[in-house]
């Protein structure tokens, strides 16, 4: 694998990740792992209208999976409920600006796929 | 290679410039750079003699084994036994009817928790692990002791995490557990245990003991015997072998009172619509038709190993490991797990290490970058890494006969390039 998936904003991103820690207030919060690194992730998620009105994340990892929450939890902020669940992969190599290829993938998405359990069981507990 | 460091390959009986030429993959590419190996733990590379008796088999005389009356299924079945023979002289067994062929160390420690543990464990008893093992030792004990309301204990790790606490040992072993299953060679730490030793103290308390000889029997000398276990696990693809073969010892009597585990052709004597006679040993445990190039490519690997000689084969990698540990010791934000070089002759040629600020897939990542092959997570012993250790991950490079200092010379060289991409001092 070439070196490219460490782009400069990537290690810039991971050494000083944006919208790190847990939020003081909080509708829903939700945890993942992915077990083949090692990487952990809890999302915390403020709902305001249907829309996400902050988002912060605590856990450690690689630089793909913390630059990558970093990245998606500044690229949400703002969004419908809706639209924010439907962040597939193509949509976070969108975010990231590269491919981080097979290897990577399961690293790069981790904090989508929390966004997606945190929405998700927000929604199931506001029906 | 410089000078120096040739000079110290050479005191070791091997010369790894020379057995790299018998290994195919070694002269390949990885990202457009020459592989750099350094994966032997979790799989090892094989000699073309190796992978040649595979397609030989097929080409030549593919026959499935035991009762063909025709030349080829006799040649078929004459090299799977003598493979098996090829394998028992090559770990002190007595005999070929001791060795089980399976898929690997985790079938053959589940063999025995699913036979002998079934039929001899009962509510209340003790199993007895380690906090080293590899997840293949711990949760078929798991599964056992909950199956059958046993206890299932641990021998603790010393204060400095680099062995096991000789006190926990002791403490544990006279709570006389009916069965202590440890590994010989930890997969993370490189931690060599004495099991002859660790063996006697359990004999002394009638306890049956199983060694996980994973990461033992490809790199050292083994006899079984002068161990004195019952029973002992290996996987082929660690020692030269194909995937998909391994190996189960066990002592002729305790196999002897074992239930089989699957049942079908091969294993059985006779058949009737009531009942079954089991077969004799070894075959009693193999039912259906065997990885038969599996087994005769690893009686190649055997040839190829003894040829060498375990005793060099120790050697060199101690030589690797102490350099390894020399080298990795200058480096800034560094941390090796386990024996350091004063305890040399308690490891073997695995080192684990990690990198402060830096995540061991990065590590990894980077190594890949160069050609480098080194593995990053919890090595399959969440309990010692996550537990003990408190980290989420660690880096692991490991060693085997066809590494040479130059390949510890490119990884250390990697690690600068690491801190580079990292920005770290």
């Amino acid at each position: 694998m070439p070196l490219d998936i460490y782009a400069e904003e990537i290690i810039s991103q991971y050494e000083h990740p944006h919208n790190k820690g847990k939020l003081t207030k909080y509708d829903v919060e939700f945890h993942d792992e992915n077990p083949i690194c090692g990487d952990d992730i809890t999302i915390y998620v403020k709902i305001e209208k249907e829309k996400i009105a902050q988002v912060s994340f605590e856990g450690q990892g690689c630089a793909i999976s913390q630059a990558g929450a970093s990245m998606l939890t500044d690229f949400v902020k703002g969004m419908s409920i809706s639209d924010a669940k439907k962040i597939d992969y193509e949509k976070v190599k969108e975010i990231l600006g590269l491919d981080p290829g097979p290897a990577r993938m399961h690293c790069a998405v981790l904090s989508a796929k929390a966004l997606a359990g945190a929405l998700e069981s927000y929604m199931k507990a506001h029906k | 290679m410089n000078h120096s460091s040739r000079e110290t390959d050479m005191k070791s009986g091997i010369d790894p410039t020379m057995i790299k030429k018998d290994f195919p993959i070694l002269k390949k590419k990885m990202n457009g750079k020459p592989l750099i190996y350094l994966d032997s733990a979790a799989t090892s590379q094989k000699p073309k003699e190796v992978i040649d008796a595979i397609t030989e088999y097929y080409e030549n005389y593919n026959a499935n084994i035991h009762r063909g009356i025709y030349k080829i299924a006799e040649t078929a079945t004459e090299k799977y036994i003598e493979s098996k023979r090829k394998l028992a002289r090559f770990i002190g067994a007595g005999k070929f009817e001791e060795i089980i062929y399976v898929r690997n160390t985790t079938e053959a420690i589940n063999l025995v928790a699913l036979t002998w543990g079934m039929s001899n464990i009962k509510k209340g008893d003790r199993i007895l692990i380690s906090e080293m093992e590899h997840h293949s030792n711990i949760v078929p004990w798991q599964m056992l002791a909950k199956r059958k309301g046993a206890v299932l204990d641990y021998i603790k790790m010393d204060n400095n995490m680099e062995g096991l606490s000789e006190q926990s040992l002791r403490e544990q072993i006279e709570k006389g557990p009916k069965m202590l299953a440890i590994t010989h060679v930890s997969n993370v730490l490189g931690s060599i245990n004495d099991v002859k030793r660790i063996t006697k103290l359990a004999k002394k308390e009638g306890t049956t003991v199983l060694i996980d000889g994973a990461q033992s029997a490809p790199h050292m000398p083994v006899d079984v015997r002068a161990i004195g276990c019952d029973f002992f696990a290996l996987s082929g693809h660690k020692m030269l072998g194909p995937t998909g073969i391994g190996a189960l010892y066990g002592k002729t009597e305790l196999l002897e009172s074992m239930e089989p585990l699957f049942g079908g052709g091969d294993m059985i004597k006779s058949v009737a619509f009531d009942s079954y006679t089991p077969n004799d040993l070894p075959w009693k445990f193999e039912a259906g038709t065997s990885n038969i190039e599996g087994g005769i490519a690893l009686g190649t690997a055997v040839d190829y190993l003894e040829r060498i000689g375990m005793e060099n084969i120790r050697g060199h990698e101690k030589e690797l490991t102490a350099y390894a540990l020399e080298r990795l010791a200058k480096i800034n934000g560094l941390k090796v797990f386990g024996y350091g070089r004063a305890d040399i002759e308690k490891r073997g040629g695995v080192v684990s290490f990690s990198l402060d600020k830096i995540h061991p897939h990065d590590v990894s990542a980077v190594f890949d970058s160069f050609g480098i092959a080194i593995r990053a997570g919890h090595h399959c012993a969440m309990p010692l890494v996550r537990g003990i250790f408190k980290v989420g991950a660690l880096s692991r490079m490991s060693f085997y006969l066809y590494n040479d200092k130059s390949d510890i010379d490119s990884a250390i060289d990697a690690i600068g390039s690491v801190k580079k991409v990292f920005k770290v001092k």
